[in-house]
C-alpha cells in the first residue's frame, strides 16, 4: 500500500484549529426575532421565485375568480334576486371569500409537496427558526390573494357591479379578503404538516373547504335557508368574512361584522400557527 | 488543551417500529480527522448521521458535537454542522447562485456578503459557468458539488458527508476526494459514510464498520485490511466437485481457511500477493483444473465476510466459512 495514513492521536494540528470549547462558545442559544423575520423573508423570496417559474400556480387565483363570478351570477342571479345586476352585490363578496379559501388550500398542498423534496432536509439541518419555512411561502401568497380579489371585483365591474362603498370600500374589502385568506391558510398549512402526502392534503382540505364555503351566506341570503342550516351558516366564520366584505364594499362602512371577522382571523392564526410549527417539528 | 472531541456518541439507538436501524453505536471523532463510517446499504449509516444532525430524534443514548448535547440543544448543534446528504439537497426551482444566496441568508449572512460567498464557492467548485442555470440542467456530479458548497457557506467546523460519491463517475469521484481533503486541510472535521472500502481507505484516518445497526469493527484502514489479508486470490474451478480437495490444498499450504461459494468459486485471503503462486502450483500438482484466476485487493464484501460472517448484499445468505 502506497498510502500512509496518520493515526488520529498524533495527527498534525491543522491550521486555524480552535478548541472545541471555543467552537461551541461561538454558537447562539436561539434565533432572535430579527433573525426569524429575515429567515422568513428569505423563504418568501424563494416562494416568489418558485411562483414565477411555475406560472400554473396562478391558475386557481386567475381563472377561478373570473369563471365563478360569471357562472354563479348568470346561473343564480335571476332566481335569487330577480336580475343579475341585483344579485352582484350579494354574490361578489361571497365569491371573494370562496376564492381566497381555495387559494389558501393550495398553500397547504404546496407545502406538503415541498416538504417531500431533498431541499427540506437542508432547511431542517440549518439553525433557522422552525416557523420560517411555513410563514415564508404564506407571505408570498399574499400576492395570490390580492390577484384573486382584484380579479373578482374586475369581473363584477365588467358585469355591471357598482359597489356603493366606492374605491375605498372596495380596497378595504380586498384587504380584508387578503387578511382572511392569510389567516385561514394557517389551518391548511397545519393540515399540510400532518398529512402523509400532497394528495391527502388536497382531499382533507376539500372536505373542509366545501362545507365552509357553500354552507355559508356566500351565495344565498340566510333567511331563505331551513332553520338547522341557518344555524350552522350563522356560526360559520366564512359567513362573518362574507358579511364584513359586503359591508365594506356595498356600504363603505366599518361595521361590527368587520370587527368580528378580524377577530375570527386572529383566533384562527393563534390556534393554527403554533399547531403548524408543532406539526413541522414532528417531521424531524 | 481540551480533549473534547468533534463527535462523541454513546449507545445511539433508533427504532422504526420493531426494526432497530441503529442499535447501540458508540462513535468518537477527534477534531481535524476524517472519520469514515463504512457499511452496506441499510446498515444504518444514514440514520446515524441524521440523528447526529438533529434530522431524526435520538431514541436512546447520547450524542455531543463539540461538547454540545445534540438532543438538548439542537439549535446550537445545527450551527456547528454542515450536512451534505445522499441525494443533493438543493432547490430545484432555483439556480446555483440563488441556492447559495438563499442558504447564506437563512444563516444570517448579509445579502451582499451572501452574494460574494456564493460567487466564491461556485468558483472553488468549478461551477461558475453554471451559476445561473437551473439545477434541473445539472449533472449528478455538479449537483453533488453544489450541495457540498451549500454546506460550507458559514464554514462550519464539522461536515457530515452521506455517501458523497455514490453514483459519480471515477473522474468526478477523484475531484470530490480532493475537495474533501482540502476541507480537512482548512481545519474542518469530516464524518463521512460510504459503501466503498477504497473510498474509506483513500480518505479516512479511522473507519467504523457498521452492519445491521451495530458497529462490528473500528480502526485505521490498514488495521481493517490486515484483518482480511492484503489481497485475495479468487479462483474458479473447472469441476465444482473438486472444491473440498482444493480447500485442503489451500489449508495445507497457507494455513488459511478459504471462503467457498457456489458453482466452484473459492476466495483465499493472502497476506502477500505472491503467495498466490504457491496455491496455483499446489492445485496443479493435485490435478485440480482451474477456469479463471485473479488476485485483487480485498473488497468491502471480503471485509464483511471476515468481520460479520455474511455477505453485504443478502443478509439471509449466510456463507459457509
Amino acid at each position: 500500500m502506497t498510502m500512509q495514513l496518520t493515526p488520529p492521536a498524533i495527527a498534525v494540528a491543522p491550521p486555524r484549529r480552535l478548541s472545541a470549547g471555543d467552537i461551541a462558545a461561538r454558537t447562539t442559544p436561539r434565533n432572535s426575532l430579527a433573525e426569524t423575520l429575515s429567515q422568513t423573508m428569505a423563504m418568501a423570496w424563494r416562494a416568489t421565485k418558485k411562483m414565477r417559474r411555475n406560472p400554473e400556480q396562478f391558475f386557481d387565483v386567475t381563472i377561478q375568480p373570473l369563471l365563478f363570478t360569471a357562472m354563479f351570477a348568470y346561473l343564480l342571479g335571476g332566481g335569487m334576486s330577480g336580475s343579475v345586476e341585483a344579485y352582484l352585490p350579494l354574490v361578489i363578496p361571497g365569491i371573494l371569500a370562496q376564492t381566497a379559501l381555495t387559494a389558501c388550500m393550495a398553500t397547504g398542498v404546496q407545502l406538503r409537496e415541498d416538504m417531500e423534496k431533498g431541499v427540506f432536509d437542508r432547511f431542517k439541518s440549518l439553525p433557522m427558526a422552525r416557523i420560517a419555512p411555513l410563514a415564508g411561502p404564506m407571505i408570498a401568497d399574499l400576492l395570490r390573494y390580492a390577484i384573486a380579489s382584484a380579479l373578482t371585483f374586475a369581473a363584477g365591474f365588467a358585469m355591471g357591479y357598482r359597489p356603493e362603498g366606492g374605491v375605498l370600500g372596495v380596497l378595504a374589502a380586498i384587504v380584508l379578503t387578503v387578511i382572511a385568506g392569510w389567516s385561514l391558510a394557517w389551518a391548511f398549512t397545519w393540515v399540510g404538516t400532518l398529512a402523509r402526502s400532497a394528495q391527502s392534503v388536497q382531499g382533507i382540505s376539500m372536505m373542509i373547504m366545501f362545507p365552509l364555503t357553500f354552507m355559508s351566506n356566500a351565495l344565498v341570503p340566510v333567511d331563505t335557508l331551513p332553520g338547522w342550516l341557518a344555524a350552522f351558516v350563522k356560526v360559520n366564520p366564512v359567513s362573518y368574512i362574507v358579511t364584513a366584505t359586503r359591508d365594506l364594499a356595498n356600504l363603505g362602512q366599518i361595521t361590527a361584522h368587520v370587527g368580528w371577522a378580524l377577530l375570527a382571523c386572529a383566533a384562527v392564526i393563534l390556534i393554527f400557527a403554533p399547531l403548524s410549527v408543532l406539526g413541522y417539528r414532528r417531521h424531524l | 488543551m481540551t480533549h473534547i472531541p468533534a463527535v462523541h456518541a454513546e449507545g445511539l439507538v433508533k427504532s422504526f417500529g420493531d426494526f432497530r436501524a441503529v442499535d447501540g453505536v458508540d462513535l468518537h471523532v477527534a477534531q481535524g480527522e476524517i472519520f469514515g463510517v463504512l457499511g452496506p446499504n441499510g446498515a444504518g449509516k444514514t440514520t446515524m448521521l441524521k440523528m447526529l444532525a438533529t434530522l431524526l430524534s435520538i431514541d436512546m443514548g447520547r450524542a455531543e458535537i463539540f461538547g454540545v448535547d445534540v438532543r438538548r440543544d439542537p439549535h446550537r448543534t445545527r450551527q456547528l454542522l454542515g450536512v451534505t446528504g445522499q441525494y443533493a439537497s438543493v432547490d430545484e426551482n432555483l439556480t446555483a447562485n440563488e441556492n447559495l444566496w438563499l442558504f447564506g441568508r437563512l444563516q444570517g449572512v448579509p445579502s451582499k456578503k451572501a452574494r460574494d460567498t456564493a460567487a466564491d464557492l461556485l468558483g472553488r467548485f468549478g461551477l461558475e459557468e453554471a451559476a445561473n442555470k437551473p439545477i434541473s440542467q445539472f449533472s449528478g456530479g455538479m449537483r453533488r458539488r453544489l450541495d457540498l458548497a451549500a454546506s460550507l457557506i458559514t464554514r462550519p467546523p464539522l461536515i457530515f458527508l452521506d455517501e458523497p460519491t455514490t453514483g459519480l463517475d471515477p473522474r468526478t469521484r477523484g475531484q470530490m476526494w480532493d475537495t474533501i481533503r482540502d476541507l480537512v486541510a482548512d481545519g474542518c472535521t469530516v464524518l463521512l459514510t460510504t459503501q466503498y472500502l477504497d473510498e474509506a481507505d483513500q480518505l479516512a484516518d479511522r473507519i467504523a464498520v457498521i452492519d445491521r445497526g451495530y458497529k462490528v469493527a473500528e480502526g485505521t484502514p490498514d488495521e481493517l485490511k490486515a484483518s482480511v489479508g492484503n489481497s485475495t486470490l479468487q479462483l474458479r474451478l473447472a469441476d465444482a466437485a473438486d472444491l473440498i480437495m482444493a480447500a485442503d490444498v489451500v489449508r495445507r499450504l497457507l494455513g488459511e481457511e478459504p471462503v467457498i461459494s457456489g458453482s466452484g468459486r473459492m476466495n483465499v485471503a493472502l497476506d502477500a500477493a505472491d503467495r498466490a503462486a504457491e496455491v496455483l502450483i499446489g492445485l496443479r500438482e493435485a490435478g485440480i483444473g482451474i477456469t479463471s484466476v485473479s488476485v485483487d485487493a480485498p473488497t468491502l464484501d471480503e471485509v464483511f465476510l471476515v468481520l460479520t460472517g455474511h455477505d453485504t448484499a443478502e443478509p439471509e445468505l449466510e456463507v459457509a466459512r
